[in-house]
């Protein structure tokens, strides 16, 4: 039987454009602020989980020096995922289920503006026939939107438009972002292509950030928090990582993880889905049998406004369960993605009680 | 990196700033699905081999993706095919196939079932369809990696219906004639005997470094000649150099600064008789972790001026430093330290 877990607390720093902070300056105050919220001395924290990615920044070894951020004396349980911090908290979520502890910190760092990140993305390819190209990962997320747009379904140039001008519009209001220039749709639709056929608000903006959230089980939960976020379902699911191999106009992967979520054919209040690429919004949406009539999307602006790679999949979880946290939602999905072509996907239901 | 060669900036608010430029030498063993596949290149031909359920993979799959079995059937597929889906590189980047704008392209080999990738060479977005018909460019010179196909050209008027693919018969417009290609990083492989065995692929990878504002302190006193750490808010313990502004015990923020040094004493040490790339300094030598007066916390750094037998736990030293010219916002600014030949100290109180 699966134990109960909750999102208790988040923090995010405010993301920038562009930051001279090392990656542990980046944390140390999240670190603080989300304690301070779940109000839990560092000594009460069972277990400490971090998602980051040295390639990012270029640090060799900065994951070592980022346990520097939280304070690691007298010795302590800690892990680190070289990946998107939602996988942290994927890790830490089974790391509660076999009861060694009751509590764990997630905390995420991002600091993509210090190197061409297009060009360390291929990095993540396959080494042998694929990254001696160095193809980037837009251009293979444009590969897949022309292969949307040929297929002639929900993805199209003016739906993509749409998605990315949502974006902007609730940048503006997310104060952790606030940057952006508004723009309609059409107004978008006239700007020339980057990697056509996707433009450059098609993708998601390179910008540094952190977050950290709090998980607890069941009664350590409810102690730390009126209304705990309850992850009630949590997958990951992977597609191949040959690109022909594929389908890339659907994602079966967040299918599976969806189902096995539970978010399929329930009432969804708030989903915040991490799509780096718009016409990604587009593909997640059907993956996930969600419709943006009945169920606000990514009202925080999503990744297209601001993405700290590595951190951007966990502050989709933040901001899911921020708004169940104030009662503002009481069913959230939140989603992460990795790899080129929303290769592997997780995803998790949150509700509150 | 030496002290008066970094090539470092100050930024508005005085923090440093320095190029960084991450390369790895990799050499990938290929395994044997993907010797055959490269050394089929080599020689100019390119192979799949057959899936459990009958599709034909180009690269090569090692294992069934269905079954997991060994795929061990190869099959040779044409050097033309199909675009399934293609976008427009219109700034390439370095490394990059090609140096002029091109497209990047899912390519359905004639007989293949799963397209690879590669560039596809074009003058521009508008002569590139899916469904359009490309032939293989080779290099002038293979050596047994994915970039001896140097790019795909499309093959004019030829356009795949529907159904099968028109016969690989059109016009070949590659070769040596055309010009453009980039010098690609794959490059070079090792063979043993006729088969290729190894890939070199060198990454590149650069990178503004930055140092962070709570070390600026740190970097301008170096300077200067000064040596200053910081005061722990929680633990009152002095850290040189003052990391990232929090105490690794506490996690609470860094706080005064404070002079340290120059002297110090020796917390441990150990001789260096192994060279290795990158060394700068005659073996043996001794590296010692050196507590500065004044700091709770131990720094490496060279003992020289004295015969490594003669070095000890408790030894008083004290730093040499480079020519004032040579200096920069690094701790190479010492060259290294040697004996005050003061008495020794008998407790040291450095926690780590």
């Amino acid at each position: 039987m699966s134990r109960d877990v909750a999102i208790v607390a988040t923090a995010q720093r405010p993301m920038e454009t562009h930051t001279l902070l090392t990656s542990v300056e980046l944390l140390a105050p999240t670190l603080i602020g989300v304690l301070e919220r779940a109000g839990i001395e560092r000594s009460e924290v069972g277990f400490w989980c971090h998602g980051s990615c040295d390639y990012m920044s270029g640090q060799p070894f900065s994951f070592i020096s980022a346990v520097d951020a939280i304070g690691a004396w007298p010795p302590i349980v800690e892990s680190h995922v070289e990946g998107d911090g939602a996988l942290a908290l994927y890790e830490a979520w089974v790391k509660i289920q076999t009861g060694e502890c009751d509590t764990a910190v997630v905390f995420a760092n991002g600091k993509t503006t210090a190197g061409t990140i297009d060009r360390v993305m291929t990095l993540q390819l396959d080494p042998y026939t694929v990254a001696p190209l160095w193809p980037g990962a837009t251009a293979l997320a444009a590969l897949q939107a022309r292969a949307c747009l040929d297929a002639g379904g929900a993805v199209t140039e003016a739906a993509m438009a749409e998605v990315a001008a949502a974006s902007i519009s609730a940048g503006l209001a997310n104060p952790n972002v606030g940057w952006g220039v508004a723009a309609t749709a059409d107004e978008l639709l006239d700007r020339p292509y980057a990697n056509a056929p996707l433009r450059a608000h098609d993708c998601g903006l390179p910008v540094d950030g952190a977050v950290a959230v709090v998980l607890a089980a069941g009664d350590a939960a409810r102690s730390l928090c009126e209304r705990p976020a309850w992850i009630r379902g949590i997958d990951h699911r992977i597609d191949t990582q040959r690109l022909g191999a594929r389908s890339l106009t659907e994602s079966a992967s967040t299918a599976i993880a969806a189902r096995h979520a539970g978010v399929l054919g329930d009432r969804i209040d708030v989903a915040e889905l991490y799509a780096p690429y718009s016409h990604q919004l587009l593909l997640l949406l059907t993956a996930l049998g969600l419709d943006p009539e009945r169920t606000s999307i990514n009202p925080s602006g999503g990744a297209l406004c601001a993405n700290p790679q590595m951190a951007a999949g966990l502050v989709r979880f933040a901001e899911a369960a921020d708004r169940v946290l104030a009662g503002t939602a009481d069913r959230a999905v939140a989603h992460s993605t990795s790899g080129p072509c929303l290769q592997q996907n997780l995803v998790a239901l949150l509700e509150g009680e | 990196m030496s002290g008066g060669t970094i090539d470092y900036q100050r930024t508005d608010d005085g923090s440093f700033t320095a190029p960084l430029v991450l390369s790895y030498p990799y050499a990938r063993t290929v395994g044997n699905t993907l010797a055959r596949f490269f050394t089929s290149l080599r020689d100019r031909r390119i192979e799949g081999t057959r899936g459990s359920d009958g599709r034909v993979y180009v690269p090569p799959a090692e294992f069934d993706p269905l079954t997991g079995d060994a795929c061990t059937e190869w099959v040779v597929v044409g050097e033309t095919g199909t675009i399934t889906s293609w976008a427009w590189q219109g700034e390439p980047q370095p490394d990059q196939p090609l140096d002029t704008p091109f497209a990047w392209a899912l390519i359905r080999l004639d007989g293949a079932d799963v397209e690879m990738l590669h560039a596809v060479h074009a003058a521009s977005p508008d002569a590139v369809t899916t469904g359009g018909r490309v032939t293989v460019r080779w290099s002038d010179a293979p050596e047994g990696g994915i970039n001896d196909i140097v790019c795909f050209d499309l093959i004019a008027d030829e356009r795949q219906s529907d159904g099968e693919p028109r016969s690989a018969s059109g016009p070949h417009s590659g070769g040596a004639s055309h010009s453009g290609g980039a010098s690609h990083s794959g490059g070079a492989s090792d063979s043993d005997g006729d088969d290729v065995v190894r890939l070199r692929q060198p990454i590149e990878v650069a990178y503004e470094w930055s140092a962070g504002p709570a070390a600026t302190a740190h970097l301008e006193g170096l300077l200067e000649g000064r040596l200053v750490g910081r005061r722990c808010t929680s633990c009152a313990q002095v850290y040189f150099p003052p990391r990232n502004g929090v105490c690794p015990r506490c996690a609470a923020p860094l706080g005064d600064e404070v002079e340290v040094g120059p002297a110090g004493t020796i917390t441990t040490f150990c001789v260096v008789n192994v060279p290795f790339l990158g060394q700068h300094v005659k073996i043996p030598y001794v590296a010692a972790q050196i507590v500065l007066d004044g700091a709770d916390v131990s720094m490496q750094h060279l003992i020289q001026e004295c015969e490594a037998e003669d070095v000890r736990i408790g030894m008083r030293v004290e730093p040499v430093w480079r020519p004032r010219d040579d200096w920069g916002p690094s701790l190479e600014n010492i060259e290294y330290f040697r004996p005050t030949g003061d008495d020794d100290v008998a407790t040291i109180r450095a926690t780590s």
